[in-house]
Parts: structure tokens; C-alpha cells; sequence
């Protein structure tokens, strides 16, 4: 057996978790940069006295932010691109790939298909294209611009193919032979089996959608109909050009830098809340996408 | 005439596989196909008004034109740059991270690394680029630190210089994403056979031994696979992020094919010569995603579909 008592083994392993926690910190310093900020006073903030704890406790960010119509109205526009995206999402993904997942003697079209998918994955076009083709669609300042251009995610349709396809055999010809038809297979059968791979690929799909800016950016005119991410994006903005302020201004920015950091952490607790499901699923996933038999 | 009835008996047992396949093929017909179709543009003089099908055809006037813009250069070089960057540098710190795990003692300690250090995946860049914004400013918490140490006399405005913009690009992108790159090399460590170590410790070898010659050996053929499927990459040094964190300050250094073609194409409206420098990053990438594709086949045994 390995001897683990030896003075070399316990200063090798010392080593091995002070760079561990050393990397650990890294990474939880600037989240809790943030979070200190935004329950900071902001003349701590001002005076640049806040590191990774609070300085002179106080709510007052949060109490201005709650009476601040504007971020929560995107708020809900990024729960309502979530659950219509992800249930799209979820719907295209499971359609497409139980079909791709049959033998060729089962759906002899199957390869014409799966050529097509591929395309749709190596190919696509330029944003300006993209941008005139949704344009042209109508879908222009509507929630469905945030949910229709993306509604099959390729890499997913693959990633849950490839689960289906190595789902053991003997179960499938075990519910041949008792009777079950054809689409019976997939919804007793192949689905059911397939939930980890399901589970992660819908948690993929929620944390894309209320990640992303840019199409709300691009797609969106109306201020109000703006998600989250765009809308902090949009107060990130008007901060940028710091060297061009007066003092008076410089001081309002600074007060704005607690409630930013306020608007930052609510807008970070719904992917803390999936965060433990994640952790659950998250590996798998990437195992599956990447090791095959 | 058998022949027929059977075919046709099988048809009517598909149609529904047709019809589940149907909304998602028509959506990336839309979505996907037809603006890749659309990539004509870079042929023509488009109009918005005139669309696709009616904007004059001006053959490779686009293409010269860009090859005879000083920003062409700098763009391609800067992405360039920034992607073999942060390539490199993700795989380097993921697979220094897995061993360290790998070899420390614990496992709540350990599982609680984990946890923290997965978590800025999940988090999006406006987020990030906000928080690092505060932190790389001229008087934010790194100055602080760095006056504070003796290091500076005065701050400096980090994300203002293009001597820093494109480290602090590469850096954070690997703060961002080490520990979930680390997961298929833990994955790998974990199907290493104990066997190869205990003969290993018989034979007196210590523990930097042991990685080198059992470790990384092991886990060689997860590190070329890794790599050659970065090699499609290349071209993708992430628009997200160097579009919340640049200014005009550091467009020499951190200005990236991709926010180019947005600028010029939704801020200058010269539609055509964006998707002409769109296109010619799209044709490269293709390349590479073939090459890298046939690299992991040969060296790796891998496969996507």
C-alpha cells in the first residue's frame, strides 16, 4: 500500500492544498468583491475601502433596486424567455434525436437527416444575414426572437443521440417482444432511460438562456422588452467612459457601482438556486459528450 | 407488386418519425440555412431595402477591399492572439488543477474546491466583465492591493491599456473557465489503474515521479484529444467577452474579428464588407473544425457522430 506518513508525503500534500485553496480563493475573490459592494455604503465604496467584506453594512442597494421598476420587468422577460426557450429547446431536442438514434433498417431516411443536422452545425450564416433573416420573419422586438432562431440546439439534438444509440439493446428487444409499438419505445422506454442525459441538456439549455445578451441587444428595440442580461449590459454602458466625467458625475457613478453590484448578485441567485442540480448532471454530460464506447 | 406493399407498409411506420424531425429541420432551414445562403452579401453591395435577391453583385470588391484595410491585419492577428492564448493557457492550468485534486488528501475538501472552482462557467460575461470592470479599474481592488503591497505608486487603468488588455482578455477567460475544463481530465485521472502506483511506490518512486511517469502518461490520450479539438477554436477568441470588457483605448490589441463585424456592420451599416470579413472567418473556421476533426479520428480514436 502507498505510505502516507512519511515527513516528504505530508509536505507534498501541504503544497497540494495550499495551491488548491490558493485556486479556490481565485476564483470566490471577485464574487465576493461584488457582494461586498452591494451591501456597502457607498461612500466606503467611494473611498475605496471595500475588499471582500461589507464596509458600513446597509440594505440600501437592495432597497433602491426594489423600487426600481425597470430591472425587474427584465427580470421577468428573462423568466419568460427561460421557460418558453427551454421548453422549445427540450421539445426540438427530444423530437429530433429519438429519430436520429434509429437504425437505418428502422428509418431508412435516417442518414439523409443526420447529414442535414450536421450541416446545420458546421454551416450558418454571417450575423448580418442571420439578423435580416429574422427580420424579415417578423420576429423583431417580440419575446419569440429570443426563443425561435435557437430553438434546436444542434450540439444537444447529438449529445442526446448519442445517449439514445448506446441505451441497452436487450431492454429494447425485451419490450419488442412483450408488444410495445413503436412510439410506446420512446415514450416508455428510451425517454425514461434517458432522463440524466435529458436533465442535463435542459440545465444547459436554462443557464444559455438567461446567460445570454446579445440577441436581446441586437433583437430587442423596446426598452421594456429587454432580458436581464442585456439591460445590466446596457448599465455597463453608459459607465464606460469614465475619463470623460466631472467630478460630479465621477461620484454619482460611484454611488451607481453598489446598486449595480445589488442588480449583479439578484440576477445571480437563480443560477446559484440550479447550481447543486448542475453539479449533479454537469458531469455526466460532459462525459457523455466526449467519451463514446 | 410484394415489393411495393411492403415499401409502402414501411413508409406509413416512419411517418411519424417524419413529422417529429419536421419543426426542427424547418427552423434550421430558417435560422441556420438560409442566412448561410445569405452569406452572398459579401458578393454584392447589399441593401437592406433591396434584400438578398435584388442588391447589385460587385464580385471580390468586398474581399479587396478588406485585405486593403490596416484593420484586417490587426484583427486577425488579435484573434488569433487572444485564442491560441487562452487554448493554451485553459489547457494548461485544467490539467495542473486535475493532478493537484488528484493528489490531495480529502474528500469534502476537495468536493468543495470543486464547487467553487466550476462555478464562473455558469456565469455569463456581462456579469463577469462587470465585476472585473470594478476590479481592473484605476482604483479598483487590484490597484488597491498593489499600492497597498508597494508594488505601485499609482494605479493604473488596466482594461485601458493595450499593453494589459489582451493578459487580462487570456486571464480571465481561464479564471472563468479552468475548473470545468479540469472535469474531463478528472475524469480521466479517475480510470487510472491503483495498481500502476503501488508498483510505482515498490520500486521507490516519490510523488512528482509518479505524475510524470504515471499521470500524465496516463492521461495523454484526454490531453491530444483535447487539443486537437481546440484546434476548431482558433478563430473564436469570445465575443461576449471582449465585448463587454474593450474600448477604443485597446482596439490595436483587443479589437477581434467578431466584434468588428458587429461594429461595422450594426454601427457603420456597411453590411457587405462585414459579412466579406464574416465569411472569410467562417471559411477558415470550417477548415479547422475539418482538420481538427480528422486529427482527433487519427490520434485520439475519436468521433463525434
Amino acid at each position: 500500500m502507498l505510505k502516507y506518513n512519511t515527513k516528504s508525503n505530508r509536505i507534498f500534500d501541504t503544497v497540494v492544498i495550499m495551491l488548491l485553496l490558493f485556486m479556490g480563493l481565485l476564483c470566490l475573490i471577485p464574487l465576493m468583491h461584488v457582494l461586498a459592494l452591494s451591501f456597502s455604503d457607498k461612500n466606503a465604496v467611494l473611498a475605496g475601502k471595500v475588499g471582500i467584506f461589507p464596509v458600513d453594512f446597509t440594505l440600501a442597494s437592495y432597497k433602491y433596486i426594489m423600487k426600481e421598476g425597470r430591472f425587474f420587468q427584465a427580470f421577468g422577460v428573462s423568466v419568460k424567455r427561460v421557460v418558453l426557450g427551454v421548453g422549445i429547446n427540450m421539445a426540438m431536442t427530444i423530437l429530433m434525436a429519438y429519430p436520429l438514434s434509429l437504425e437505418k433498417r428502422e428509418f431508412p431516411s435516417r442518414d439523409k437527416y443526420m447529414w442535414f443536422v450536421v450541416a446545420g452545425m458546421l454551416l450558418g450564416g454571417s450575423i448580418v444575414p442571420w439578423y435580416f433573416v429574422i427580420k424579415s420573419t417578423g420576429l423583431i422586438d417580440s419575446i419569440w426572437a429570443l426563443v425561435i432562431p435557437g430553438a434546436v440546439p444542434v450540439y444537444n439534438v447529438i449529445l442526446l443521440m448519442n445517449f439514445f444509440r448506446n441505451e441497452p439493446k436487450a431492454v429494447k428487444e425485451a419490450a419488442l417482444i412483450d408488444g410495445v409499438g413503436q412510439l410506446q419505445m420512446m415514450t416508455r422506454i428510451c425517454i425514461p432511460l434517458a432522463k440524466p442525459a435529458i436533465a442535463t441538456v435542459a440545465l444547459f439549455s436554462i443557464v444559455t438562456h438567461w446567460n445570454s445578451f446579445f440577441d436581446g441587444m441586437l433583437l430587442m428595440n423596446t426598452p421594456a422588452k429587454v432580458p436581464l442580461q442585456t439591460y445590466i449590459q446596457s448599465l455597463m454602458i453608459n459607465t464606460a467612459d469614465i475619463s470623460k466625467l466631472t467630478s460630479d458625475q465621477l461620484v454619482l457613478q460611484m454611488s451607481q457601482k453598489t446598486f449595480n453590484a445589488g442588480k449583479i448578485v439578484i440576477s445571480t441567485v437563480p443560477i446559484l438556486v440550479i447550481y447543486p442540480f448542475m453539479q449533479k448532471y454537469f458531469v455526466t454530460g460532459i462525459t457523455l459528450g466526449s467519451v463514446k464506447e | 407488386m410484394e415489393k411495393r406493399e411492403k415499401r409502402e407498409k414501411r413508409d406509413f411506420r416512419t411517418l411519424p418519425y417524419h413529422l417529429m424531425l419536421l419543426p426542427g429541420v424547418v427552423i434550421l432551414t430558417v435560422y441556420t440555412i438560409i442566412p448561410f445562403l445569405g452569406n452572398v452579401i459579401a458578393f454584392q453591395n447589399f441593401q437592406p431595402i433591396l434584400g438578398f435577391m435584388k442588391s447589385e453583385w460587385v464580385g471580390l470588391d468586398n474581399f479587396k477591399y478588406m485585405f486593403q484595410l490596416p484593420d484586417a491585419f490587426l484583427i486577425f492577428r488579435n484573434t488569433l492572439v487572444i485564442a491560441i492564448g487562452k487554448i493554451v493557457g485553459n489547457l494548461l492550468i485544467a490539467i495542473f488543477f486535475a493532478i493537484l485534486l488528484n493528489e490531495a488528501p480529502g474528500v469534502r475538501f476537495k468536493k468543495g474546491v470543486q464547487t467553487i472552482c466550476y462555478l464562473p462557467h455558469f456565469l455569463s460575461w456581462v456579469i463577469l466583465a462587470t465585476i472585473f470592470r470594478n476590479i481592473f479599474d484605476g482604483s479598483g481592488l487590484l490597484n488597491q492591493l498593489l499600492i497597498q503591497l508597494g508594488i505601485l505608486k499609482e494605479g493604473i487603468v488596466f482594461l485601458g491599456s493595450n499593453k494589459w488588455f489582451g493578459p487580462i482578455i487570456i486571464g480571465s477567460d481561464v479564471w472563468k473557465e479552468f475548473g470545468y475544463n479540469a472535469i474531463i481530465f478528472i475524469a480521466a485521472l479517475a480510470g487510472i489503474n491503483q495498481e500502476l502506483y503501488e508498483a510505482a511506490v515498490m520500486d521507490g518512486a516519490g510523488r512528482l515521479q509518479r505524475i510524470w511517469h504515471i499521470t500524465l502518461p496516463s492521461i495523454k490520450p484526454t490531453i491530444i484529444l483535447v487539443m486537437t479539438l481546440n484546434i476548431a477554436n482558433i478563430m473564436n477568441a469570445g465575443f461576449d467577452q471582449v465585448y463587454n470588457l474593450y474600448s477604443p483605448i485597446v482596439y490595436r490589441t483587443g479589437d477581434i474579428i467578431d466584434t468588428y463585424v458587429y461594429r461595422v456592420s450594426f454601427q457603420d451599416a456597411q453590411y457587405s464588407l462585414a459579412t466579406a470579413v464574416g465569411v472569410m472567418k467562417s471559411v477558415i473556421s470550417f477548415l479547422l473544425i475539418i482538420v481538427s476533426n480528422k486529427l482527433a479520428e487519427k490520434f485520439a480514436n475519436y468521433r463525434i457522430f
